[in-house]
């Protein structure tokens, strides 16, 4: 099918510019009124869309055992080796053959590709909503595992921003 | 002169002064808010009050940085010319008259610097004087693009200072007389000069754009081509002498425009002699209020239209402004003639 261009002719009026002119202050003007996109940082914040990458937690059973059972698929499948785990042998009572003693994620060298999350056979470590947290000193954003379970605690109430958006008080672990 | 006198216009010349400084301070604030607005942002909203205090934080900055002069400029001119710019566009406000004249210990008190009886003369002398500073500027900083920044100030100030004239000369003609007070005092009489004379209102509006460098003729400083222009070189507080002449040129020529054209301080339908102390208040308070159009439709104006090119100015300074501002010359004689 043939497209059919359309051409501008120039008015008579066209030709001064005045009435283009007027008309393009007019839309500047209109703009001034608009909502504003902007989101006031501290005050507000935005909210993430579901499967945004951020933070990682570490999930926990009903019963409040942890759900990670250190097979280290998530280290493997690393790509910047950020985690470091360091499995024992768990007693049968507490339902899994092992657990990690440490689990270390270093948030300097993680490039929050999800990677961890994909492997993970247990649905242990989830990346959450979470990206505000920053430090002063790199020792701060190495997380361990007590800071990854505090994370899922907050986070399993509901997205942390929109929380906070509604005038709640939420700590994120990771503080300056 | 006696010592009454004298007290008046020291502190008339005060007054003038700091309206100046807090005009072209709060025009910063406003130009970077609306700026904002249009784009859809909020503009800087934080510094003190709601972002009142955004320019002292400014000038604060601009006064701690470091002073640069290029080892290649030619120091004595390079540092004499913000001041040349600086000094006119500080001047220039002096014969304006800012309200209606007041009676005060026995003396009439116009609320003006300076009477002078070449008014317009002396803006229009100042203004260009003024351009000087920036083709020094442009020159002595011994760079490529301020030196062509400071050509295209000269280009342009000679391509639209006659069609300024030539459309002031119609409003010269029709109120006979060449200083301000003449010129308000017969617009209060007969209406107001814009719609006796569009055509020149017209004219002046475009050339005053061009005049104080803004967009769309802002050549002269043409960030994206020029890396700023004639001020590229300048640093700290030379760089703020210059920014806060063009802001002080707009506020000086959209008080020129609403003397010429829309009557000063003029209120319509009132008489402001007749209210006494509040008609002087009411008086500076619209001719403030017609200046605040002016300086917002500056700003408008910057965030619709794109910057003319070098050859486009140039045609529309020389073969369209300069004949329609003779024509109007032509008409406005004509009228006169005709209808006495």
């Amino acid at each position: 099918m043939a497209t059919v261009l359309r051409t501008y002719e120039p008015q008579f009026w066209d030709r001064f510019y005045l009435p283009a002119l007027v008309q393009g202050l007019m839309i500047t003007l209109t703009r001034i009124f608009v909502r504003k996109e902007t989101i006031q940082y501290p005050e507000r914040k935005h909210v993430p869309l579901e499967g945004y990458r951020g933070l990682h937690r570490l999930n926990k059973h009903p019963g409040g055992r942890i759900k990670c059972v250190a097979c280290e698929m998530c280290a493997t499948t690393c790509p910047s080796k950020a985690i470091t785990i360091e499995p024992s042998a768990a007693t049968w009572d507490e339902g899994a053959e092992r657990y990690p003693v440490k689990f270390e994620i270093d948030l300097l060298r993680c490039i929050f590709c999800g990677f961890c999350e994909i492997a993970c056979p247990e649905d242990a470590i989830q990346l959450t909503e979470i990206y505000d947290f920053s430090s002063y000193s790199r020792e701060n954003l190495i997380i361990n595992k007590e800071g990854l379970l505090k994370v899922y605690d907050v986070t399993s109430k509901g997205n942390i921003y929109q929380r906070q958006n509604r005038g709640e008080k939420v700590e994120i672990p990771i503080s300056l | 002169m006696d010592t009454f006198g004298i007290l008046i216009i020291v502190v008339k010349v005060v007054l003038v002064f700091t309206f100046t400084l807090v005009g072209v301070m709060a025009m910063t604030l406003a130009e970077r808010r609306i700026a904002g607005f249009i784009q859809y942002r909020h503009g800087p909203n934080r510094v003190g009050f709601g972002g009142i205090l955004q320019p002292v934080a400014d000038g604060i900055k601009f006064l701690l940085k470091e002073d640069i002069i290029p080892a290649n400029a030619n120091k004595p001119i390079y540092l004499l010319a913000p001041v040349m710019v600086m000094v006119p566009a500080l001047m220039t406000f002096a014969v304006i008259p800012f309200g209606a004249p007041f009676e005060m210990g026995g003396r009439i008190i116009q609320l003006q610097v300076a009477d002078i009886n070449i008014g317009l003369l002396y803006i229009l002398a100042l203004t260009s004087v003024g351009v000087y500073g920036i083709v020094l500027g442009g020159w002595s900083s011994g760079s490529k693009y301020p030196l062509l920044g400071g050509m295209r100030a000269t280009a342009q100030l000679i391509s639209y200072e006659l069609a300024m004239g030539l459309a002031i000369v119609g409003v010269i003609m029709i109120s006979g007389g060449l200083t301000f007070n003449q010129i308000i005092a017969h617009q209060q009489e007969t209406g107001w000069n814009f719609y006796k004379q569009p055509l020149a209102v017209l004219i002046f509006l475009i050339t005053i754009f061009a005049e104080t460098n803004r967009l769309p003729f802002d050549l002269a400083e043409a960030e994206q081509e020029l890396v700023g222009g004639y001020h590229t070189e300048y640093s700290s507080f030379k760089f703020v002498m210059f920014y806060f002449s063009e802001y002080a040129n707009m506020i000086t020529s959209s008080a020129f425009m609403v003397c010429l054209f829309f009557g000063g301080w003029d209120i319509p339908f009132v008489d402001e002699f007749a209210l006494g102390g509040w008609g002087v208040l009411l008086s500076v308070l619209a001719f403030g209020s017609k200046m605040g159009v002016f300086l917002f439709l500056y700003m408008l104006v910057r965030w619709t239209l794109p910057r003319f090119r070098y050859d486009q100015l140039m045609r529309l300074g020389w073969k369209i402004l300069l004949p329609l501002a003779l024509f109007n010359v032509f008409l406005t004689g004509l009228f006169m003639v005709l209808f006495g």
